[in-house]
């Protein structure tokens, strides 16, 4: 009975092995070129571990005759042993060595990467500025990254303010936002699929709250996405929401965040200009609905405590306007 | 030997209560009512000096005293634009915050009036960029700046480089004496 209670609960905490965010559940080339190597080592140092024990308990249980009394044939067998030994520890040394360091050659891809995202860590969200030659054709978006499949992607990862760290388990490795340098991390998606990523850097009061999305999918459907990021944000069509258009322009609201295509212009917050897009909103920390951005526009502080949002004061309609235009803007 | 070690562990974790007890506490949330009390400038009529809202002593001068709050104003005073006219506060096209001169008095009142309503000669206002708490936070760092006498407070450090004395220092003598650098000439020599 114990023993099934033990194993049931091996398999429940396996069961966090898989999903969006986990180094074992590999779906880019660097993470899955590390999972080979991280089982590589541990398949090794288990064979290892057996092979010891076996010698261990052999040695122990083996019956000894005191009257044996032939001190060079038992000499003879133990060099042949050591000798044996230490050539198996030589040899699985410098396989592992190798290995790791064909693993950590082969991690930073092949070919030119065919996407560069600026990367702005900041307490505590993630700002991603695609940047085009054309500046028409750059935009920025908040906690949410899209990349197309099979591509070589390269992040220039910067901080605005403390060390951050750049984490998606399932796709790469993590890699440090330096405040004043930049770091360059590339990789590949293999599949499409959503991946979720995690600052891992203790960064402040807010650190677990810092996360963002990597939206992997088809060519087509990344262009599509980006052509429409592209845009200026949507003109509100129902009444409600173009009220809250004039509460944002009219309140300190505009003074941190842009809205492109509006007077909104300001750069401390995300850029809002599709933020109806989104999943998810304050970095990973609510679903995006009307109802969730309606709480966080009346009461960032309770939701993430020590964010840089302050609580602008807003009647009950002011409010409700307000979070229609924060939808509507897709 | 054992009473030896249990008396340091039980000052060990004495001290610890105390420094534990001694942590600055911070607000992250101002209260509405709070935040609308802090609205409440009472200017004199010249609009120079004047008294704070009650509620800023009730909350006992934080955006003066911690740290937290200072360091929050450091940051809004890039944020906002503050720097294309007051530099790193040795002034510009506006004033200089390190002459030891305040053109409006350095009572919180004034300088929190003049970030909320603006001044004449170019200070816009600020009212409709920034919440009051941001207002009042703002005041303290600029406050700060040109203290006239060191405090125990700061903001955090600059991760550039420095090109005046850090904020909680004692009172840059250098820029004091060299007095005020006069903006507006045609306004007189203090102006």
């Amino acid at each position: 009975m114990k023993v099934v209670a033990v194993i049931l609960s091996i398999i429940l905490l396996l069961s966090g092995c898989s999903g969006v965010q986990s180094a074992l559940d590999a779906q880019g080339h660097s993470a899955i070129v590390l999972r080979d190597l991280i089982i590589l080592i541990i398949a090794a140092c288990v064979a290892v571990w057996i092979a010891v024990m076996v010698v261990l308990a052999w040695s122990l249980l083996r019956r000894r005759d005191p009257e044996d009394g032939n001190v060079r044939r038992s000499e003879r067998h133990m060099t042949i042993w050591v000798s044996g030994a230490v050539a198996a520890t030589v040899l699985i040394i410098s396989g592992l060595t190798i290995a790791s360091f064909r693993t950590t050659h082969d991690l930073d891809g092949t070919g030119s990467p065919e996407l560069t995202i600026r990367v702005r860590g900041q307490q505590w969200w993630w700002q991603f500025i695609y940047e085009d030659t054309d500046p028409a054709r750059s935009f920025q978006t908040a906690n949410e990254l899209h990349i197309p499949v099979g591509k070589e992607i390269r992040v220039r990862l910067e901080s605005v303010d403390v060390i951050h760290s750049f984490w998606v388990p399932s796709l790469a490795g993590k890699l440090d936002l330096i405040p004043g340098r930049e770091n360059v991390l590339t990789f590949r998606a293999e599949r499409p699929g959503v991946y979720r990523g995690q600052c891992a850097e203790f960064c402040g009061l807010q650190h677990s709250h810092m996360a963002f999305f990597v939206i992997a999918e088809d060519e087509d459907s990344y262009r599509q996405w980006a052509a429409a990021q592209q845009g200026n944000g949507l003109e509100p069509s129902e009444a409600e929401a173009g009220a809250g258009k004039a509460v944002f322009m009219a309140k300190q609201c505009a003074a941190c965040h842009t809205i492109r295509g509006t007077a909104a212009s300001g750069t401390t917050g995300p850029d809002l200009t599709h933020v109806g897009s989104r999943g998810t909103i304050a970095a990973g920390l609510l679903e995006n609905t009307r109802g969730s951005i309606a709480a966080w526009i009346a009461d960032p502080q309770t939701l993430k405590p020590g964010n840089n949002m302050p609580i602008v004061p807003l009647t009950a309609d002011e409010l409700r306007q307000l979070a229609a235009y924060m939808e509507s803007l897709k | 030997m054992l009473l030896l070690q249990i008396g340091l562990l039980t000052a060990a974790l004495v001290v610890a209560v105390i420094v534990g007890w001694a942590r600055e506490p911070r607000q992250y949330r101002a209260d509405p009512p709070v935040s609308a009390a802090l609205d409440g400038l009472r200017l004199m009529l010249n609009d120079i000096g004047g008294a704070p809202p009650e509620v800023y002593f009730a909350m006992d001068e934080p955006y003066e005293r911690t740290a937290y709050d200072l360091s929050q104003g450091k940051r809004l005073y890039s944020w906002f634009g503050c720097p294309s006219c007051h530099g790193e506060g040795e002034g510009g096209r506006g004033p200089s915050f390190l002459d030891g001169w305040w053109l409006y008095g350095p009572s919180m009142v004034s300088i929190a009036a003049s970030i909320r309503d603006g001044r004449p000669h170019g200070m816009p206002a600020f009212r409709d960029k920034m919440t009051i708490d941001e207002i009042w936070q703002l005041a303290g760092y600029v406050k700060s700046i040109g203290a006239y006498s060191a405090r125990t407070t700061a903001p955090s450090r600059n991760d550039d480089r420095h090109t005046r004395p850090s904020e909680n220092r004692a009172p840059a003598v250098k820029f004091f004496n060299e007095g005020p650098i006069p903006v507006h000439p045609e306004q007189g020599p203090s102006s």
